[in-house]
């Protein structure tokens, strides 16, 4: 999908005064983080986990052609046919000429995020396709029409009403009459109309977790069981994945189960974690008659060779925006585009531009949770920062912003200059602010006191305080 | 397969190998990276652990002396849940004696089925999952399609790690299937307001017999 027109300043007011989403936020965030606490906390090896994920990652960045080669190799000795997308556009002209080969007409989906960075939906129904989001919170939002909030709930932002209310009117024609209030009720009744479609399929189309070299295996990582039922019963199972996905072998995908569930929904492990190898063989009584992989490259060899690689280890667990206290005021939609929180603040730019996405990576408070919890041990706090020294080298950072940090500049290369004018401010503040202990407005800072007080310093700085006690502990 | 296909795999592959500074392909073996490979360790008895572990993921599970008593056990267990006795069972167990009430077919799962009945290819304590390989007498749309799922696991198949069933999938010589299942669990889904649902679109119940030999 596009990037959203609107600024990021704009959609992130609206979603804090958005009671709806801020109840829906709520909900969702302290469980992700408790789960996964408990989890990493019964684990003494994920630590050791973390550090192998890492190296394993690094590795195949060092080789990304070999292992890619070799992974198309075993995939076409097994039948399967490989395909590469350098952009965007090119992976839909693939996959639209894959359903018109095949004459399909239903299409159904598992979840896949780089379905959604490819904008796939839009244009496999504007060639006159039917499509059926199969996850849960996929179709929850495929019903209301609007994008992800979050990379693994992608309907994290919706109540329970919100979904009563879409399904009163999507279901009622097909003869759900019933107003339902209970989210069990609402599994089930998903779980009926949803059934249907996954035999009339024509072609289903699952992400990819992890591609593995040695094998030639996509793997999805899944608890609905409905990435299964869509690749198993269409006629044509087409898998989307980044080319950063493959991982060598077997074994070394394993490592990276025991992190994702763990990371992503403080599970020990998801209830299913499949592996897909080519179509159906001669004699198998189900499957598909035709595999296809599209390997998307979408902007991602081009972060390989520059400040931004670490990002390619990105798993796609979505602890970074758990953990997030900004994705956590404000929801996924803010962020204007498919991907949100941290890893979203660092992809959103590289992929849509420096320019369309100019507030992400400033909106961070560099409080470096995201990286504490990142299972590969992504620096996102670095990588954002780096953006923003992007964006300032290419004169994308508003004029007031460059001079009030070239001003700083030249305080902060002259020391003497920096403490007289921290003594001589400090001393100010302290004698405006005596009386109520706190300053209510700040001369170029309204924005800041304009929601809270400043309270007011004590007279003296840090450095004439240390100096006083010369070193010495109280 | 169109012409643009190959030019973009050119096109990729010569993006990536700028990115890496090289003009050609350096060639990796498919060999385990040197280095640490943490495993979680764990003390105890893996049957016990497997056992546990499944019911922990809301499995369902029997003790079995014998395999002769799974015809029995599942006549009980699909009473128990209010099924029909209409079963689809993997081809594989066409050799179990099963009861005359319980009418049995060998086929791939249809939307109707009910309740499926298949063997595994391995179960693991670690993180009580178990592995089913999909061929002709194991098709995978039992492990999906029906609302009840009963695994037939022997104790001998119970292994540590997931690493383990690789291994001893390598040893066996076979050629990869076309679908590996690690099951570990009935199907579920947390995507309304973060609410724990069994049986989202996969089966409602997963019921293990552990067979004791």
């Amino acid at each position: 999908m596009q990037a959203s027109g609107s600024t990021f300043t704009k959609r992130a007011s609206i979603a804090i005064h958005d009671t709806r989403l801020q109840s829906a936020l709520g909900h969702a965030s302290g469980g992700f983080v408790h789960k996964r606490a408990l989890q990493v906390a019964a684990l003494p090896e994920f630590e050791a986990l973390r550090e192998r994920a890492h190296s394993v990652k690094e590795h195949v960045l060092s080789n990304l052609d070999a292992y890619l080669e070799r992974y198309e190799a075993q995939v076409t000795r097994q039948g399967g046919h490989v395909h590469w997308a350098s952009t965007a556009q090119d992976a839909q002209r693939i996959i639209l000429g894959i359903c018109r080969d095949a004459n399909a007409r239903i299409i159904t989906k598992g979840k896949s995020m780089v379905s959604e960075e490819i904008d796939l939906n839009a244009a496999l129904e504007a060639a006159g396709h039917e499509v059926i989001e199969t996850d849960l919170g996929e179709y929850i939002i495929q019903l209301a029409k609007e994008p992800p909030s979050h990379i693994v709930a992608p309907a994290v932002h919706k109540t329970r009403e919100q979904v009563a209310d879409l399904f009163d009117k999507h279901h009622r024609p097909l003869g759900y009459t019933k107003h339902l209030t209970e989210v069990s009720e609402m599994v089930d009744e998903a779980r009926q109309v949803l059934r249907q479609h996954y035999f009339r399929a024509d072609v289903g189309i699952t992400g990819g977790n992890f591609l593995i070299a040695e094998t030639g295996s996509s793997i999805i990582v899944t608890n609905e069981g409905n990435g299964d039922l869509t690749q198993t019963l269409a006629r044509v199972h087409i898998v989307t994945s980044g080319i950063e996905r493959v991982v060598p072998t077997l074994d070394d995908a394993v490592t990276f189960l025991r992190l994702l569930a763990r990371s992503a929904t403080g599970q020990e492990t998801t209830s299913y974690v499949t592996l897909s190898t080519g179509p159906r063989r001669g004699d198998d009584l189900d499957g598909p008659q035709e595999y296809h992989v599209v390997l998307v490259d979408n902007g991602r060899s081009k972060m390989l060779g520059g400040p931004f690689r670490e990002m390619l280890r990105c798993i796609r667990c979505g602890a970074c925006m758990n953990h997030c206290p900004v994705y956590s005021a404000i929801g996924g939609h803010a962020y204007g585009w498919v991907y949100p929180g941290p890893m979203g603040s660092v992809l959103t730019p590289l992929i849509t531009g420096l320019s369309t996405a100019y507030d992400l990576p400033n909106a961070c408070t560099l409080n470096g949770r995201c990286q504490t919890v990142c299972p590969v041990k992504i620096p996102l706090p670095s990588l954002l920062r780096e953006l923003r020294r992007q964006q300032f080298e290419s004169g994308l950072t508003p004029a007031p912003i460059r001079f009030a940090l070239k001003a700083w500049a030249v305080f902060a290369r002259r020391p003497r200059l920096y403490h007289l004018k921290t003594r001589f401010g400090i001393a100010l503040l302290s004698m405006f602010g005596r009386q109520r202990g706190a300053l209510s407005w700040l001369p170029l800072a309204g924005g800041w006191t304009e929601s809270r007080d400043l309270p007011a310093p004590q007279g003296r700085t840090f450095q004439q305080a240390w100096s006083a006690r010369k070193g010495a502990r109280p | 397969m169109s012409a643009g296909t190959s030019d973009g795999r050119a096109r990729v592959l010569a993006d990536i190998r700028k990115s890496l500074g090289r003009s050609a392909a350096a060639s990796v073996a498919i060999v385990p990276l040197s280095g640490n490979v943490p495993r979680p360790a764990f003390d105890g008895d893996l049957i016990e652990r497997f056992a546990a572990k499944m019911l922990e993921k809301s499995a369902t599970l029997a003790r079995l002396a014998t395999l002769g008593e799974a015809g029995a056990e599942a006549e009980r267990y699909v009473t128990s849940v209010g099924a029909g006795r209409k079963l689809c069972v993997s081809k594989a167990l066409v050799e179990i004696a099963w009861p005359l009430g319980l009418e049995i077919e060998h086929r791939a799962a249809v939307r109707e089925d009910e309740t499926s009945i298949t063997p595994c290819f391995a179960a693991v304590a670690e993180s009580g999952s178990i592995v089913t390989l999909s061929g002709p007498d194991t098709p995978s749309t039992l492990n999906f399609v029906p609302e009840n799922h009963i695994v037939i696991v022997h104790a001998s198949q119970v292994v540590r790690h997931l690493e383990d069933v690789w291994a001893q999938w390598r040893a066996s010589g076979q050629a990869m299937p076309r679908s590996v299942n690690v099951i570990s669990g009935p199907s579920r889904t947390a995507d309304i307001e973060q609410t724990i649902q069994l049986g989202a679109h996969g089966p409602r119940r997963l019921h293990i017999l552990l067979v004791a030999d």
